[in-house]
């Protein structure tokens, strides 16, 4: 028994589209904690509130269709359940998808835990002329039962008020009120049980009636279970008892008994709904179908779905390039205040170049993944992220890639990060895994500007096609890993394309909110981190060592212009000494320049791109090639800062004198092409990697990642340099 | 005896009852939660544009599957190709 003071534990689960994450967000509204659960990737958000003099801890579990366990969300709903025990679980039940909902609520009668339905949005179901009977639901089932409509908020006080009293009350649910199954199986269960009460001493966790039912349906993970909390000589006997048994029923019902008890609870199911349900004839105008009628239809279903991709990728890039512009105006503003403030050398040059530029540098993308990811909210919340994922099944089936994997490879051309995150939605981890990794080739927008400035100081006219050939050839690559990991990897069954098609709902603006800010926050909080150390290796690579031997002395040559510029300033007539002070700043920019470049040749960055140089000389890149792509591994962007340092033209990356200065150097259209391939295809940068790891979980997939990318582009590269200069063309 | 047919060679709009879900065990009794179960009354809303999955509404929920999936359900026509609603 639990007194008033200590601290209840609620857990909420339901059927996917139950609407449970809008009462979960009506329960707790920001007082939400979003983690993952131990050892997957399945996100995992609770919060603390205080109602009706409780302290009351609310855990929204997994929503799943049922708990066998074949995939993780089951596995963790019931371990949860389980191994846990909640005061309290609440199952949300639609109330318009009875039938299917009780399956899992009878799934959770069976597990012996204080269970309780709440039928949501029963208003919607009447309005179907679907009425239910919630007090002769729970007289059959022995359950409370309470009426919620979770986007108005109604009957959320009542289900908590309920969920305590029942919490606290001696109450379980009756024996009498299981589901009956057909007599053998009856009689199966009845034998098994007897054999596991003898054997299983008071430490077992699960009830012997439950355990027997599990062990028929060949539950593989109870059966581990029994090995692991068993005496051997014990464990042995139930298992092989159950397996006698299982084989028995089998033949008797020529069919695995897990199939036929999955077919009885459906029939109790239906003798249930009997009961309580009654349908009026009254005409049925289902708004959700016409809607469907339309957004996948067979002609207009694509150029529909072409433009919400379209405007989705208008609002997270236009729409979000001005915040992006005010807070690039802020990190300008921030390092001009620093400058000024701060005495210049070392911790000036870190604090600018190193942390501020680090970070800033990952600041910029907020914008992009507040809105990228409240499109993608509004997609799912609306129903139709489904109805996406019907449409480009066919598809992306071909590259072994199921539906919804559509979404991340498309939010990869934005940026990997969140498109890595998206994966998510994927319920089998075969394809989660796939996606992930074929994800880093589509071409994010942090490539685009190394395509610019390459392609536009070597292909002028041609090169928008030569960029749309870059993008192509990342989707091409894309598609050829898809099916070569498929094949080699992640070989067996596709996931069955299984797949509710909810009705359409009127999103909540709360829930978007919350959904948009939880994930952009995971973004910022570790993406922020890995990002900052990164920034600050190539810093501490690019400033040091300090005490660079100078081919020259730069210092003394600078003042010999300037001393020389005075006296031709001096004596010159009035109208020339403009034109002779821009001269003597261009000779001192020059001195500047070859000061810098020369230092960035000399520091340890520099070293390291001459030490692996000859790794990229057959790709016609050179060593100041090799360290802006080394450079690249932190962010893709800062390949195109690190090229206008080393190619010696100072910052100036927008002006034509990076353009200049790059023809100048001996790179060719050809050596330019190339290290474009490479740059689409190699590495990802440090941001998508610790996404990729977070995201599955392992570090060998990370590895194969890493390598894995580099060696294509490496390959392609070679292609690209080595097939063109056969052709003539360098 | 009714004509018993795969799945996939039904019609958009038509109805049907499930006989048998085949295949792996694992689908099988994926296909069985979601409302597939023996006797289950269902109706075929959709084809997707490029044929390929197809969308089925059993006991009021709209649940979609590919046709290779389909191919191995047999089920029984109720209505002798009359048109449903929609198609």
């Amino acid at each position: 028994m639990k007194t008033g003071t200590d601290r209840l534990r609620i857990a909420l689960t339901g059927n996917p589209n139950s609407g449970k994450t809008t009462i979960f967000n009506q329960l707790t509204g920001t007082r939400q904690k979003v983690g993952n659960w131990p050892g997957v990737t399945v996100e995992k958000k609770e919060g603390e509130i205080r109602r009706f003099d409780r302290d009351l801890l609310i855990i929204d579990l997994p929503g799943t269709y049922s708990l066998t366990p074949f995939s993780i969300e089951e596995i963790v709903a019931r371990n949860f359940i389980l191994d846990e025990h909640p005061d309290v679980v609440i199952d949300i039940i639609d109330a318009s998808n009875l039938e299917r909902s009780l399956y899992l609520a009878n799934q959770l009668r069976e597990l012996d835990c204080k269970v309780m339905f709440a039928l949501n949005m029963a208003d919607m179901a009447e309005s179907r002329g679907f009425k239910i009977n919630g007090r002769i639901l729970s007289e059959l089932l022995g359950v409370p039962v309470v009426f919620t409509v979770g986007n108005k908020g109604e009957g959320i006080d009542a289900m908590l008020q309920t969920a305590i009293a029942y919490a606290e009350s001696d109450q379980c649910i009756p024996e009498t009120r299981r589901v009956r199954y057909s007599l053998d199986i009856e009689t199966a269960i009845a034998d098994l049980r007897k054999t596991i009460d003898a054997r299983i001493d008071s430490g077992f966790p699960y009830s012997s009636y439950w355990t027997a039912v599990k062990l028929l349906e060949n539950d593989r993970i109870i059966r581990e279970r029994i090995g692991e909390k068993m005496a051997p000589g014990d464990s042995e006997a139930v298992l092989k008892q159950a397996d006698e048994l299982h084989a028995w029923l089998a033949d008797r019902f020529n069919e695995a008994p897990e199939i036929v008890m999955t077919d009885e609870r459906y029939g109790f199911i239906a003798g249930i709904m009997k009961e309580v349900v009654t349908l009026s004839t009254r005409k049925r105008v289902d708004i959700s179908r016409n809607i469907d009628l339309v957004l996948t239809d067979r002609f207009l279903g694509f150029p529909i779905f072409v433009f919400f991709i379209w405007a989705m990728f208008q609002i997270t890039f236009r729409l979000g390039a001005y915040p992006m512009e005010w807070i690039d105006a802020g990190i300008s503003h921030l390092t001009a205040m620093l400058d000024v403030v701060l005495p210049p050398g070392i911790l000036e040059n870190f604090l600018l170049n190193g942390v501020v530029a680090g970070v800033g540098s990952v600041i910029v993308f907020l914008p992009n993944i507040l809105l990228l990811f409240f499109c993608i909210s509004l997609f799912e919340d609306t129903g139709y992220m489904a109805r996406a994922a019907f449409l480009m099944d066919r598809i992306m089936h071909m590259i072994g890639l199921h539906g919804k994997s559509f979404i991340p490879m498309l939010m990869g051309f934005g940026c990997n990060v969140p498109a890595i995150m998206a994966a998510r939605t994927l319920e089998s981890r075969k394809d989660r895994i796939l996606t992930i990794l074929i994800t880093p080739f589509m071409s994010c927008s942090a490539r685009l500007p190394v395509y610019i400035v390459l392609a536009g100081s070597f292909f002028a006219a041609r090169a928008g096609s030569v960029i749309f050939f870059l993008y192509l050839t990342g989707i091409v690559a894309a598609i050829l890993t898809g099916r070569l990991f498929r094949s080699l990897l992640l070989r067996g069954e596709d996931a069955p394309f299984v797949m509710e098609l909810p009705p359409y709902r009127v999103p909540m603006l709360k829930s978007l909110v919350i959904h948009m800010w939880d994930r952009s926050k995971m973004f910022l909080k570790k993406m922020g981190g890995v990002i900052l150390i990164g920034s600050v290796v190539i810093w501490v690579l690019s400033a040091f060592p300090r005490n660079i031997e100078y081919s020259r002395d730069y210092a003394a040559s600078m003042a010999q212009v300037r001393a020389e510029y005075a006296e031709r300033m001096a004596s010159a007539a009035p109208g020339e000494a403009t034109r002779l002070s821009r001269e003597r700043q261009t000779a001192v920019d020059r001195l500047q320049r070859e000061k810098h470049e020369e230092q960035a040749e000399k520091s340890f960055l520099g070293r390291i791109g001459k030490g692996i140089a000859p790794v990229f000389a057959p790709l016609g890149i050179d060593w100041r090639g090799s360290v802006a792509l080394l450079s690249g591994f932190v962010a893709k962007e800062i390949v195109v800062s690190t090229m206008a340092v080393l190619y010696a033209a100072g910052d100036e990356t927008e002006s034509d004198v990076l353009k200049n200065a790059l023809r100048q150097s001996g790179m060719t259209a050809l050596s330019a092409l190339s290290m474009m391939v490479f740059v689409l295809l190699y590495i990802p940068c440090l941001a998508t990697i610790s996404a990729i790891t977070r995201e599955t979980g392992e570090f060998r997939w990370t590895m194969l990642a890493i390598v894995y990318t580099t060696a294509v582009a490496w390959l392609a590269s070679f292609v690209v340099y080595q097939g063109g200069r056969m052709l003539g063309l360098a | 005896m009714k004509q018993q047919m795969h799945l996939s060679e039904m019609k958009e709009g038509q109805s049907g009852r499930i006989v048998r879900v085949g295949g792996d065990i694992r689908l099988r009794r994926r296909l069985i939660e979601m409302g597939l179960t023996r006797d289950a009354v269902f109706h075929v809303e959709k084809y997707a544009p490029l044929r390929d999955p197809l969308e089925l509404v059993v006991k009021g929920t709209h649940v979609s599957l590919r046709v290779q999936e389909a191919v191995e359900i047999i089920v029984e026509s109720l209505n002798g190709g009359t048109p449903g609603g929609t198609g």
